[in-house]
This record gives structure tokens, C-alpha cells and sequence, in this order.
């Protein structure tokens, strides 16, 4: 005898304990850490927001039409109006009288660069709306370009090493700063490798009435040149090395900062990736003059951020996302 | 009620009866007024609605675009270099059937930098796809205000309304500001049915590959064209409701058996009425006032040409190289008839050049040369130029 079972998929993902509003099915490359950032995102932001994606890589992968990995009202405009877009939205939603958060995404390109005004323009308007910036360090939609967020020394395919050259020339810049100085309630910095800390972030961020800002370190195997499933290996080592400091700043102060146990040198970070490949030419005087440079970075951001971790901390760069007794993981 | 009003007051009263909730704009000669007299309503509590000043016209349009997405009848103004910073945003919100309205207070556009009255801007985004309908005095601005976000949300295309900068804008005149029941009963509330809303999530604005292209583009054109008998729908409901019409798609005016027949958009149209009253001397002509030139009423325009021998196309715009633009396309349209008239092309006031009532006869001696113009600066004084560059 036959029993006939009939699955009801909307009522499964109701029991769903979490909901997620991006779903699987995207086209995303291996192991990308915009992705998986996205995904973490979507954990913590819960089902009553409205997402304003620029255009890149995130947006192109999750709306190919007529599929998309949304389950959120989801909007993508132009590459540099994102900021904008969502000011739009969130006035919407306050001349209807609700209470939906709207959630601005881009990459590094449309947040540090050609989107900069809108993004400023809406944080100097004080728009509730939280602001994720998935930082890849490059144009990656567009093939490997440099941004101004692209690393010193880092190659891209506008910032090629040779004879005159070592890569990109200038530094990355200190968007997370520069975000602060508009007096922005809450701006921090995250990892995808630190996922509990990431979402902690964005629930802070979410429970913030005014413009917030997360800017999430986010991997791209094609454009950093490794493997996809070293993705978080790599990642984890940006924040060790002090190349990627996790902090928290409130209204322009520093309120907090993930710190390292154990600093790994940079070069540990460095050769994992074929971007800073020419670093490691052997016998180039200017390969080990750059790298010296690189850390001279890394040490600066530790000293300035007070990152020097005294003895253990079960949050810091080795006990953040290890499974604490009591269910502190998800803190 | 009839009242003294500026045209930028008069039409800060028209947006504000009809409830936008979202309105964003960056201030740009001769737009300014329109903006600062909204900001005002909005201050003394006559307009309830979220205003943005935004940093940049990129982002006021981008703020209407997101805001009417959102689900909210959203507005915005602007003018001449602010058109053109939003040249992006505006083919996205008409690519994406986001109904809103824009008014365009007509400016030249620089290099040479003029403030002054043409309408290079909005011609210069004409193939954005937005609906674009250009008004000959004030009142007219005011009616084609409130009309065009009914036209807008029936048939989800963005309108811009443009006004000549300056001649429009800035003049004083008598305005009739129709009552807020009969804007309530002539525009309901905006309901938008693909509205970004977290109980009916949809992705807006995503990627189509070439499987899909061409439909979207095609459907977009075919809105346009059926656009065409909303106007002329909108404006006979306006006038049932309020009792004024705006002209539809185009007017025809001026004695039945005319052979000669000019053909304008927005304000020059009063000087010409004028010279024509007071030239009883000149020979007949009939004057069209093309209302909508985005969608382009080729049928209405064939059948406004019907018995002409000459049509003189006078634009205040031009394409360098080219000609004239509008001039261009009446004479695709007229291709189709075979007793088209012969079609005159002129530009005629551009950066705010006055045109006297005298340019009127002028133009209609056009008629009397065994060629037609094909294109001219009209009021162009070449003795101005260097040798080279006549
Ligand atoms: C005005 C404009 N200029 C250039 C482009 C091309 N473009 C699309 S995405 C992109 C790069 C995106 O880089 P980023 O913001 O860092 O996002 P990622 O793809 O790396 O996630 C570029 C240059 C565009 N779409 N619009
Ligand atoms: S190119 Fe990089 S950012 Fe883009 S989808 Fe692939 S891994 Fe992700």
C-alpha cells in the first residue's frame, strides 16, 4: 500500500529556524566571500526590510531573470546611486508610516567610489538605513579592476605589476573613517571569516534608528587569486596579520575592536594570493621594500586600534566563532 | 479661483494639491522657484510630505525612482545641466515602468553656459522614455501638472512636464488653481501593484540576458504609443471634472483653409497668436501646438497637416550636425502622406534670444522659396562669427 506525502514548501520554509532573505540557486563563484557575506546578512536582518543593491557582482548573481535568490522586496538601480535609491525607499516608508528597514548593498566600487556622494548624502540626511559594503578590493563584475579600496601593491588588471610598476601605487582608503566623520550613529568593520561577529554587527546596525554602516571584508577567489575553498582560510588571515582591523566606531569614537591573539606577519596573508604574486619575485630589491611597507600597515592599524590582544579573550581573533560552552556563539 | 501668481508658485500649488509624499530636488536656475515654494507649503503644513534635499540632481532622481518604488507618488524638478546629470537615472526609472513626474523647467544647456530659455535639456533625454509634454503659458502648466500623474500611474511611464525657464517660470500672471475636492476627485490616491513590499516580495531592476532584451524594449515602445490615447483620455476627463483642456496630444488653431501651417512646443506659441492677430496683412496659417512629442502623434499630426502646402517647423533645440530634432521627425511622419507639405526647419531663440513678433513673418515668407529650408539658425546674426565659422 501507497501513502500519498505532499510537502508544502511555504509552509517548510515558515518552520525554517532562521529565516535567510537570500536563498541558494545563485550564481556566484566558489567561494565567494560576497556570497557568503550576503547570506550572513540575510540571517540577521530578519523579513521586514527592503534591500537597495548597486550594480556588481552580488546583484548580477542573485537576479538573473527571471530567477532570483530574494526573499525580500529587492530593488537594483543604477552602480552609483544605491545610497540614494535607499534614501527614496526609506522616505517612502516613513510618509506610509512603517516601521521596514530598508538595507543599501554594494561592493567596494560603488560604495568607496562612484556611489561615495549618494552614500554621504544620505548619511549627512540621517535616512534610517543600514548600509553593507561588501568589500572584495576590486571591481570584480567588470573583471579585476582597481578600486580606491584595492590594497597597496595589490595587482589588478588596471594596477599591473612590470618594470615601472609594483602593483597598485596608492593606499586603500579609510572608508570606515571617513563614514564616522559624518557623525554616523554606528560604523563597523567585519569579516566573513568572523561570521558570528558579523551578524552580531548587523544586528546591532538594525536595532539603530538612523544610518548605519558595515563595511564586511569579503574575499574573491577570482580576483585575489586562490583557491575557493581556502576563501576563509585567507580571509581569517587579513584580520590576524592586522591588515583588516575589526572595529566599531559610534558617533565617530572607537567603541570596540576584535582583538588579535597572535599576529601573524603579513606575508603569511600575502603569498596565499597571486594578487601580491610579484612580491615574492625572487630577487626584485623592491618586491621586499613593499612588503616591509605592507607590514609597516599592518602595524599601524594594530597600534592605532590598540588590536594587541592581552592573553585570551574567547571574542578575540582565535576564540571568536569557536563553539563556547552555554551557547555564546551566537552572542 | 483666478489668481496673480508667479508660474513657479502657481506650480508648487498644482504639485501640492496632488499629494506627493516623496519630493527630492537639487535647486537649478530657473527651477529654483518651483522647489523653494514647495519647501514652503511643506513648511507651513499645507503640503504633508517627506521633502529630501539631496546632494546632486543624480540623487533626486534616484530618491523619486526608490520612493516610487517604495509605493509613494513622488515629484521632482529640474532644469538645463541637472537634466543631464540625470540622464542615467532617467532611463533607468522609465526602464523600469516607475510612474512619477518631473517638471523640466526648459534651460539651455552649456558650453556656452546660458541660463536662459531653450529646450536643448529635455530634447537632449527625449530618448529616455519618458513621456515629455511641453505647455504654452502657465495655466497650461498647472493643468498638465495634475494630469500628468494621472497619465503617470495609468500607464506606469514617467511624465516630465516642460515648462519654458524664465518666460513661464518667472512671469506673473492670472491663474486659475482648481479646488482641492475636485484634484481629490480627478487624481485618487497612487496605487502601485509591483511596489517593493515585504509581504509580496519582488525583485526590481535585475538583469536580462538577450532571450528577454528586445521584449522588454519592445513593450516599453508599445506603452509609449498606447500612451497616446490616455493623454487625450486624461485631458477630456480634466476638462469634464475641471473645465479647461490642455491640448491633448497636439491643437490645431487658425483659419480652416490655410496653406501654410506652423508648428511649435511650449510658449513661442503666444508670441505667434499675437503677430497673427495683429499681421492681418500676412497670409493665412494655421498654428499646431504639439503638446506630447514623447509619445510622437504621428497619425494626429497627419491629419493637423492635412491641406498645408508649407509647414515651418520652428524648435528651440537642435542636433549639431544633424539639424533641427523635431523638424526631423515631423518629416518621418509627413513620408507617410502623399500630399505631404514641404517641411521648413528652424531654430529659433535658442539661450533665451527673444523672438520678436516680427521673427512671425519672417518665418511665413518661408513659404515663398522654390526650395524648402532645410535647416537653419534662424536668428542667428552671422555677422557676429569670424569669416570661418558662417
Ligand atoms: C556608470 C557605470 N560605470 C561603470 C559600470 C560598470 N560596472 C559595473 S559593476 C562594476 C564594478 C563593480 O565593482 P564593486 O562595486 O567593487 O562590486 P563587485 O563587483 O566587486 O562586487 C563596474 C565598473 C556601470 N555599471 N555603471
Ligand atoms: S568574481 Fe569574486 S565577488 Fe564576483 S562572484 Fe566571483 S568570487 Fe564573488
Amino acid at each position: 500500500m501507497t501513502t500519498e506525502t505532499h510537502i508544502d514548501i511555504a509552509e517548510l520554509r515558515k518552520k525554517q529556524p532562521r529565516f535567510n532573505a537570500i536563498d541558494s540557486g545563485h550564481r556566484a563563484c566558489l567561494g565567494c566571500g560576497q556570497a557568503l557575506g550576503a547570506r550572513l546578512v540575510g540571517e540577521a536582518v530578519g523579513p521586514d526590510i527592503i534591500v537597495a543593491n548597486a550594480t556588481g557582482c552580488l546583484e548580477i548573481f542573485t537576479t538573473p531573470w527571471p530567477e532570483s535568490a530574494w526573499r525580500v522586496p529587492w530593488m537594483h538601480s543604477l552602480f552609483e546611486n544605491a545610497g540614494a535609491i535607499a534614501s527614496g525607499i526609506e522616505a517612502a516608508m516613513r510618509a506610509q508610516g512603517k516601521s521596514t528597514k530598508v538595507v543599501a548593498m554594494g561592493g567596494d566600487g560603488s560604495t568607496f567610489d562612484i556611489g561615495f556622494q549618494a552614500l554621504s548624502g544620505m548619511l549627512e540626511r540621517e535616512h534610517n538605513v543600514l548600509y553593507v559594503c561588501y568589500d572584495n578590493e576590486a571591481y570584480m563584475n567588470t573583471g579585476v579592476q582597481r578600486s580606491s579600496s584595492t590594497p597597496h601593491a595589490a595587482m589588478t588588471n588596471t594596477s599591473p605589476p612590470g618594470k615601472a610598476r609594483m602593483g597598485k601605487r596608492h593606499l586603500k582608503k579609510d572608508i570606515v573613517q571617513i563614514i564616522a566623520a559624518h557623525h554616523t550613529p554606528y560604523a563597523a568593520t567585519a569579516s566573513v571569516a568572523y561570521p558570528s561577529d558579523l551578524r552580531k554587527k548587523i544586528r546591532r546596525a538594525m536595532e539603530i534608528e538612523g544610518p548605519t554602516f558595515i563595511q564586511i571584508h569579503a574575499p574573491c577567489p577570482l580576483g585575489w587569486g586562490h583557491e575557493g575553498h581556502e576563501s576563509i582560510e585567507v580571509e581569517r588571515l587579513a584580520v590576524q596579520t592586522g591588515l583588516f582591523p575589526l572595529v566599531e566606531l559610534e558617533r565617530g569614537e572607537l567603541t570596540g575592536v576584535m582583538p588579535i591573539r597572535q599576529q601573524v606577519p603579513v606575508t603569511e596573508y600575502l603569498k596565499r594570493q597571486q594578487r601580491f604574486r610579484h612580491l615574492f619575485a625572487k630577487g626584485d630589491s623592491r618586491a621586499a621594500e613593499e612588503l616591509e611597507h605592507i607590514q609597516a600597515l599592518a602595524d599601524h592599524n594594530i597600534e592605532v586600534y590598540g588590536l594587541r590582544g592581552e592573553g585570551v579573550d574567547r571574542f578575540d581573533t582565535e576564540g571568536s566563532d569557536t563553539v563556547h560552552r552555554g551557547g555564546q556563539r551566537w552572542a | 479661483m483666478m489668481q496673480p501668481l508667479e508660474g513657479s508658485q502657481a506650480l508648487a500649488r498644482a504639485v501640492a494639491l496632488c499629494r506627493p509624499q516623496v519630493v527630492a530636488a537639487y535647486p537649478i536656475t530657473p527651477q529654483t522657484h518651483i522647489v523653494e515654494n514647495i519647501s514652503k507649503l511643506v513648511a507651513d503644513g499645507v503640503l504633508n510630505c517627506e521633502f529630501v534635499s539631496v546632494e546632486s540632481e543624480f540623487s533626486a532622481a534616484s530618491v523619486v525612482l526608490g520612493a516610487a518604488a517604495a509605493g509613494s507618488r513622488a515629484y521632482t524638478a529640474t532644469a538645463s545641466q541637472g537634466i543631464l546629470l540625470m540622464n542615467e537615472v532617467l532611463y533607468n526609472i522609465a526602464g523600469s515602468r516607475i510612474p512619477l513626474v518631473l517638471t523640466c523647467a526648459n534651460r539651455a544647456v552649456s558650453s556656452p553656459l546660458s541660463i536662459w530659455n531653450d529646450q536643448q535639456d529635455s530634447m537632449a533625454v527625449r530618448d529616455a522614455g519618458w513621456i515629455q509634454l511641453y505647455c504654452a503659458d502657465n495655466q497650461e502648466a498647472v493643468d498638465t501638472t495634475i494630469q500628468a500623474f494621472r497619465i503617470a500611474e495609468a500607464t506606469e511611464l514617467p511624465v516630465m512636464v516642460c515648462v519654458d525657464g524664465f518666460t513661464l517660470t518667472h512671469t506673473l500672471e492670472g491663474i486659475d488653481i482648481p479646488e482641492v475636492a475636485e484634484v481629490d476627485a480627478f487624481l485618487p490616491p497612487f496605487e502601485f501593484g509591483r511596489k517593493l513590499d515585504p509581504r509580496n516580495p519582488k525583485s526590481l531592476g535585475t538583469l536580462l540576458s538577450p532571450d528577454f532584451y528586445p521584449e522588454a524594449r519592445h513593450s516599453h515602445h508599445m506603452a509609449l504609443e498606447k500612451a497616446q490615447a490616455v493623454i487625450e483620455q486624461v485631458d477630456a476627463d480634466f476638462a469634464a471634472a475641471i473645465g479647461r483642456r490642455s491640448g491633448g496630444l497636439l491643437t490645431v488653431e487658425g483659419p480652416e483653409d490655410a496653406r501654410i501651417g506652423i508648428l511649435t512646443l511650449g510658449s513661442v506659441i503666444g508670441t505667434f497668436r499675437e503677430a497673427a492677430e495683429e499681421g492681418t496683412d500676412l497670409p493665412a496659417a494655421k498654428l499646431i501646438k504639439l503638446r506630447s512629442f514623447r509619445p510622437f502623434p504621428v497619425e494626429a499630426l497627419k491629419a493637423a497637416v492635412a491641406g498645408l502646402t508649407d509647414l515651418i517647423v520652428v524648435e528651440r533645440a537642435l542636433s549639431p550636425g544633424a539639424g533641427g530634432i523635431v523638424g526631423a521627425e515631423v518629416r518621418a511622419a509627413m513620408s507617410e502622406l502623399a500630399d505631404a507639405p514641404r517641411v521648413h526647419n528652424v531654430a529659433l531663440g535658442l539661450g533665451g534670444r527673444d523672438i520678436p513678433m516680427s521673427s512671425y513673418a519672417e518665418l511665413l515668407a518661408l513659404a515663398e522659396r522654390d526650395a524648402p529650408l532645410r535647416f537653419a539658425v534662424f536668428d542667428a546674426d552671422l555677422n557676429k562669427l569670424p569669416e570661418e565659422d558662417r
